[in-house]
């Protein structure tokens, strides 16, 4: 019997083959933690070992992306504390305005066959290069930091086996929230979700790291795309080609579940709150007559490259409408910069856009673009909970950045397909 | 044997419900934070803790959903509910709890009533609604938690065993 990725991946870090339900530990390869969950990961590393010190500082990633540049003084002090952490210990820091940790981690970091753990829920992003990334707790990225490994319990598979080709108007994100309205918010819970067949070639990196991102809102651990030839190609377009290998699961690979996807019937779909698995086909968002206060494109869900790019195709030489907000958040510099050489950027301000700095942005309700009472938000974020954008009293609607560049102009919640 | 009285809240619980994003400032002053636990479930629960009384946190279906964030967990035991019980949890969330040595006991809440006067045996596997006199059985406790449980966390487990070895 073969392995699917995530055993894999597991057994090749282990030293041996391991098998589902099996507690095994790992070599950690990158452990991350970003301003909201640092400090308490510092605290715990001197109660561990009685002083701030980490296995390898190459290998463990402090990020300032939450909070940067920061709104008030205790989160100032908080990033003054990542900064004396990584001036103690030597790890390394991104700091403000250099981007989210999970595209800095595929940028820079994170190559295939890796085990990488964050104090971020969102570290399964990187999965997508086939890498057994996840979200972990501050005290097990404590742990990780120091000792340089971690215990997982060896998860089952859930395999989406995905046909054809994704139509025109209709992206990755409309692909996971199509899947989490299906399988729920529980569907994969403590298990790997693994992505195959000819339908994977079909989606960009940038698309892969957007499934990947929400495989967390399935409750899943891991969300893993096999390494393949795009996966190269991204990594030499980040200088890295040299760190690039192939790994995918054997033909013969057991599963707990198995679902085929044909790619072709996915469409637009919205995220009603107040959570992600609430989806609906976006017709029925557009029937309902959805007015948006504000609309966010950007996150570690989408805020790269191609999601940039295709609100700058549907936004150009249009306007935002009057008494709707677009706020746009690059997820890293690099993007930010290619972004702005490409001519997006100036499409999506001439549009009436506000770019903010490479960050969270208003995903977490602590920065920018907070609600006001009743307000209701599109965004291309993975949490539309009750209270995320920093008001329980108002509405967070999640869909593709199409979708939002689309809502933007209308005003409403409106089908990107109309603007293709 | 814990005793305590029951404090109920629906499913999907998100860690958001639990220490809202809004207070992200008040994470290194987890007893100021204290005073917002649980605000967007149900604002009654922190007015109730900070009268100084203690309630059994227990919740329905994928309880502590969302964010990686340990002040959740941490908020719950700092609001003095030494155990949490729920229909099904979170993967991150159920990992911090015991990290942090607070027993997570997977249990048919529908069975709970809200305010119940509530008997937790951890070494018997039982949960005993007293109020209603019935008694649940909890999911067995996975081997690798039951370690840490014992030694009251992961920290302290690492630091008695000198490394992380089962
Ligand atoms: S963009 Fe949102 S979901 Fe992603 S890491 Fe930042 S706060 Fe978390």
């Amino acid at each position: 019997m073969g392995l699917t990725l995530a055993e894999k991946i597991l057994s090749e870090k282990v030293g041996r083959r391991v098998k589902p339900g099996e507690i095994v530990v790992s070599r950690v390869d990158m452990a991350v933690a970003q301003d909201g969950t640092g400090p308490l990961t510092f605290d715990v590393i001197k109660e561990l070992v009685g002083e701030e010190r980490v296995f390898d500082p190459g290998k463990v990633l402090l990020t300032v992306d939450h909070t940067g540049p920061s709104p008030r003084r205790d989160l100032s002090n908080f990033q003054l504390r990542m900064r004396a952490f990584s001036k103690k210990t030597g790890a390394i820091i991104r700091d403000v305005g250099e981007g989210i940790s999970h595209v800095l981690l595929a940028e820079d970091y994170v190559k295939p066959g890796d085990v990488v753990v964050g104090a971020d829920s969102h570290t399964c992003t990187v999965g997508a290069m086939a890498a057994f990334a996840t979200g972990l707790g501050s005290t097990d990225i404590a742990v990780a930091m120091v000792l340089g490994k971690i215990w997982f319990r060896v998860p089952e598979t859930v395999k989406f086996e995905l046909e054809g080709e994704l139509p025109e108007g209709v992206y990755s994100k409309d692909l996971i929230l199509s899947i989490i309205g299906r399988i729920g918010e529980d569907g994969a819970s403590y298990k790997a979700m693994e992505y195959s067949g000819d339908g994977v070639k079909n989606l960009s990196m940038d698309a892969r790291f957007t499934v990947s991102n929400m495989a967390h809102e399935a409750g899943g651990k891991v969300g893993l795309f096999p390494s393949d030839g795009e996966t190269k190609k991204f990594m030499e377009e980040n200088g890295r080609g040299r760190d690039w290998m192939p790994i995918e699961a054997d033909g013969d690979a057991s599963y707990y579940k198995e679902f085929r996807i044909d790619l072709t019937e996915i469409e637009p779909v919205v995220s009603y709150p107040h959570l992600p698995a609430n989806v609906k086909p976006v017709k029925e968002a557009v029937k309902d007559g959805i007015r948006v206060d504000q609309v966010v494109i950007g996150t570690c869900t989408n805020g790269r490259l191609e999601d940039l790019e295709v609100a700058a195709k549907i936004l150009k030489g249009r306007r935002v409408a009057k008494g709707t907000r677009l706020l746009v958040y690059p997820a890293s510099r690099k993007i930010y910069l290619k972004a702005m050489k490409s001519g997006i950027i100036e499409a999506l301000v001439e549009a009436g856009a506000v770019i903010g700095p490479p960050s969270c942005g208003p995903c977490v309700g602590i920065h920018l673009g907070v609600l006001g009472d009743g307000e209701v938000c599109l965004s291309t974020q993975n949490r539309n909970f009750l209270g995320r954008m920093g008001n329980p009293n108002s509405y967070i609607y999640l869909a593709s950045p199409a979708t939002c560049a689309a809502s933007a102009i209308e005003g409403r919640i409106a089908d990107p397909r109309d603007y293709l | 044997m814990i005793r305590g009285r029951a404090w109920k809240f629906g499913d999907d619980i998100s860690t958001d419900h639990i220490a809202p994003g809004r207070y992200y400032h008040l994470r290194s002053n987890l007893p100021e934070f204290l005073k917002h636990v649980f605000e967007d479930a149900d604002p009654e629960f922190s007015k109730e803790i900070m009268k100084g009384k203690s309630f059994i946190v227990v919740g329905g279906r994928n309880f502590g959903k969302g964010s990686s964030r340990e002040h959740a967990a941490r908020l719950i035991k700092l609001a003095g509910s030494p155990v949490v019980l729920a229909k099904s949890f979170s993967r991150i969330f159920y990992r911090n709890c015991f990290n942090i040595g607070m027993p997570a006991l997977i249990v048919d809440t529908d069975r709970i009533g809200h305010l119940d006067e509530l008997e937790v045996d951890l070494e018997g596997g039982k949960v005993r609604d007293l109020t209603k006199g019935v008694e649940l059985d909890f999911e067995p406790i996975p081997e690798v938690m039951l370690k840490f449980m014992k030694e009251g966390g992961i920290v302290a487990y690492i630091k008695k065993h000198g490394d992380l070895v089962f």
